[in-house]
């Protein structure tokens, strides 16, 4: 699950980080009243607040004037005229689509010009089963670039999950990146602050992009993204209570409230499968003899190891909720279970939905025979239910029918 | 032969009387597999009964009194996320050699620390989280795989060897094979989360090692970096034929694909990266899941 920057950054000064001072605000009038507070008589930077990233580099869709999602603002006047654009217009950075994204949210924050950045990161090494603390003073850059380009440059630290990073390991750190005298102290503290944050709440991903040393010699957290581990959400209610639907797809969080797993794609045949590793599997092979065609996968959907009515109703639901969508291919394999239950369930989803595109259903498993006669009778109710009784077949089948 | 399990394997359940952990006991023993007890904190004295089995297992508060009682030393865990990772330590403090980890949901960092707690104990394996299980066919089933899509291999013959990061997907792959006529020496779901126990390098070596295992089939899918470091094994270790398939060639990248550990970060763990590794070490790579068998028989045509 992630969070927006001012959450993350509130997370890290709380455990000790030094974070420059912002004000959350929703309208340009508290955006003109925050810069009277944090302008110190200088200037403030106004910030959108979107879990898209290169929200700098990006440009507010349909907006006269060349402004991104961060804008330093030297006047209240200024200030409040940007929040008003920001406010009204969709952000367009080359992680949202070419739609971009609305911002409902803004920070404005106390100027702190930096001088120097730096990048901090921890994220699981799966190699290792561990997570690293990664840092590199080629910071404010996209760190993926530096990775792939001068992997050299990039520091890695592994930390021991019992006891999260230790102080030697941060003072190091710290040193190697450049750090002098006082400075290192302060670098340190954040980076310890960035491990307790992770360790403490169950990140899977914690950046602080940049971390920089100011003008003024200061050393602070800039900007900050954290990811946090689904599964650990049952123990951290406060971090769970940061979830923003507002910046999910909301199929996606519509799917989710019904335990299903769905993930929004561009392409419109829509897919209903049992298991993420066959889900998957499913999308590619629609691809595979789709692609010519330009026909692809509209969405990854698992409804888990074994297919209730309810959970097919839902998931057809969504899948239709798409205009897109010109047909569905449902694959599933049974495990234990009987494949004509599974066959009764999706007969029942398909008389409570409608379905108003072709369906291609191909199912395996423990009496498939049986489920075959259930899907065939139930053609008077359902015209466009097709069976197919092999996953290539159903495959081109489904292409064919939405071409 | 077969690796990890056989018909004489002695195996107790974690989490014997919650629903999961009591229903996919019962169709274990209805496979034939030899499960000896259960634990279950506050029910130890109590007997459960299988529903469809019939038959009955003493059930203890601790894994290490079930196994100094019952000599077990394997283990099946149904344990809810919460306390699954310490559940998975639990077994290998009393002994338990083999782990099989079904739960879905575990916390990453709960994971990280299992796998220290098992670094020193080289002689316990553990198997998934977040997988179906393991089953040697006709001799013994610890999951939640269905038994009868498995075909055994008879006195003497030989078979493939499994092994997959999926549920359903990996159902589908022994469907095929058994579909073609190629018996199965032992199917390993290995798991689909960012940390797991047994890796695929550990199974490829156990069933190159395995002289009753002729071919390999590997399951992969995106994420992480663990099928190239396998295809690197396979070129320089494994002799016998491997076939493979990666899951997730259209899975856009920076989304997770409904396992835990299937996604594309920072430019590393696409499909594409997996299979072009896998084809350099010469291994036959299934080019959708409809092709599992038959990139088997490939395989073994190619060796030939």
């Amino acid at each position: 699950m992630k969070v927006h920057e001012y959450q993350a950054k509130e997370l890290l000064a709380a455990a000790g980080a030094n974070v420059p001072k912002h004000i959350v605000v929703k309208t340009p009038d508290e955006a003109a009243a925050a810069f009277d507070q944090l302008s110190n008589g200088g200037g403030v930077v106004v910030k959108a607040q979107v879990h898209a990233g290169g929200r700098g580099q990006g440009q507010l869709i349909g907006f006269s004037d060349k402004l991104g999602g961060v804008k330093f603002c030297t006047s209240k006047e200024k200030a409040k005229a940007v929040a008003e654009a920001m406010l009204t217009h969709h952000l367009k950075t080359k992680q949202t689509g070419p739609e971009g994204t609305k911002i409902q949210t803004l920070i404005v924050q106390a100027d702190a010009e930096p001088a120097k950045e730096f990048y901090l990161g921890m994220v699981l090494d799966r190699s290792i089963g561990v997570p690293v603390m990664m840092a590199s003073a080629e910071g404010g850059m996209d760190i993926e670039e530096v990775a792939a380009k001068h992997p050299e440059k990039i520091l890695k630290v592994p930390v021991a999950p019992e006891t999260g990073l230790l102080p030697f390991q941060a003072r190091r750190l710290a040193y190697e990146l450049g750090f002098v005298g006082d400075q290192a102290a302060k670098a340190e503290k954040i980076m310890l602050a960035l491990s307790k944050v992770y360790r403490d709440k169950d990140a899977s991903l914690a950046e602080i992009n940049p971390l920089a040393i100011t003008k003024s010699g200061d050393v602070v957290v800039l900007d900050a993204k954290f990811d946090f581990d689904d599964n650990a959400l049952f123990r951290h209610k406060d971090i769970a209570a940061l979830r923003d639907e507002n910046e999910e797809n909301p199929a996606e969080v519509r799917a989710g409230k019904a335990n299903l797993n769905f993930i929004q794609l561009d392409g419109t045949i829509g897919c209903l499968v049992n298991g993420a590793g066959l889900a998957m599997a499913t999308m590619d092979i629609i691809n595979y003899h789709g692609k010519a065609h330009g026909v692809g996968p509209a969405n990854f959907l698992d409804v888990g190891g074994s297919v209730t009515a309810e959970g097919a109703i839902e998931g057809f639901r969504i899948i239709l909720s798409d205009p897109k969508v010109k047909g569905i291919l449902v694959n599933v394999f049974g495990g234990i279970a009987s494949c004509a239950t599974i066959a009764e369930a999706l007969v029942k989803a398909g008389k409570e939905v409608g379905f108003k595109v072709p369906v291609v259903v191909r199912l395996e498993g423990n009496e498939v025979e049986k489920a075959r006669v259930i899907l065939s009778q139930a053609s008077a109710d359902l015209p466009t239910l097709k069976t197919a009784n092999d996953l290539t077949t159903a495959a081109k089948m489904v292409v064919e029918l939405s071409k | 032969m077969s690796i990890l399990v056989d018909k004489s394997t002695r195996i107790i359940c974690q989490g014997l009387t919650g629903s999961a952990g009591s229903f996919h006991t019962d169709q274990c023993l209805l496979y034939g597999s030899q499960f000896v007890g259960g634990v279950t904190p506050k029910k130890g004295g109590t007997t459960w009964k299988g529903e469809k089995s019939g038959k009955e297992l003493p059930v203890f508060n601790t894994v290490s009194e079930a196994v100094k009682a019952t000599g077990a030393s394997a283990s099946m865990i149904f344990v809810p996320p919460v306390g699954a990772a310490d559940a998975i330590m639990e077994a290998a403090d009393a002994g338990i050699q083999v782990i099989v980890a079904i739960t879905e949901g575990i916390p990453v960092l709960d994971m990280a620390k299992a796998k220290r707690f098992l670094k020193p104990k080289p002689r316990t394996r553990l198997i998934g989280p977040n997988c179906p299980g393991v089953i040697t066919p006709g001799a013994c089933k610890i999951g939640i795989m269905p038994g009868h899509i498995h075909k055994p291999c008879g006195p003497g013959e030989k078979g493939v060897g499994v092994i997959s990061r999926s549920g359903t997907l990996t159902y589908e792959a022994v469907f095929q094979l058994t579909a073609l006529g190629l018996p199965q020496t032992t199917c390993v779901g290995i798991g689909g989360d960012p940390i797991i126990g047994t890796t695929q390098i550990e199974l490829l070596e156990m069933f190159q090692n395995d002289p009753q295992t002729s071919a390999i089939l590997m399951i992969g899918e995106i994420g992480g970096t663990a099928e190239e470091q396998a295809a690197v094994f396979v070129s320089k270790s494994v002799t016998k034929p491997v076939a493979a398939f990666i899951a997730g060639q259209t899975a856009p990248p920076g989304r997770r694909m409904g396992h835990a550990g299937a996604i594309i970060s920072g430019g590393s763990g696409s499909a594409k990266d997996k299979i072009a590794a896998l084809e350099r070490a010469g291994i036959e790579v299934a080019p959708t899941p409809a092709d599992l068998g038959s990139a088997v028989q490939k395989a073994m045509a190619r060796k030939k």
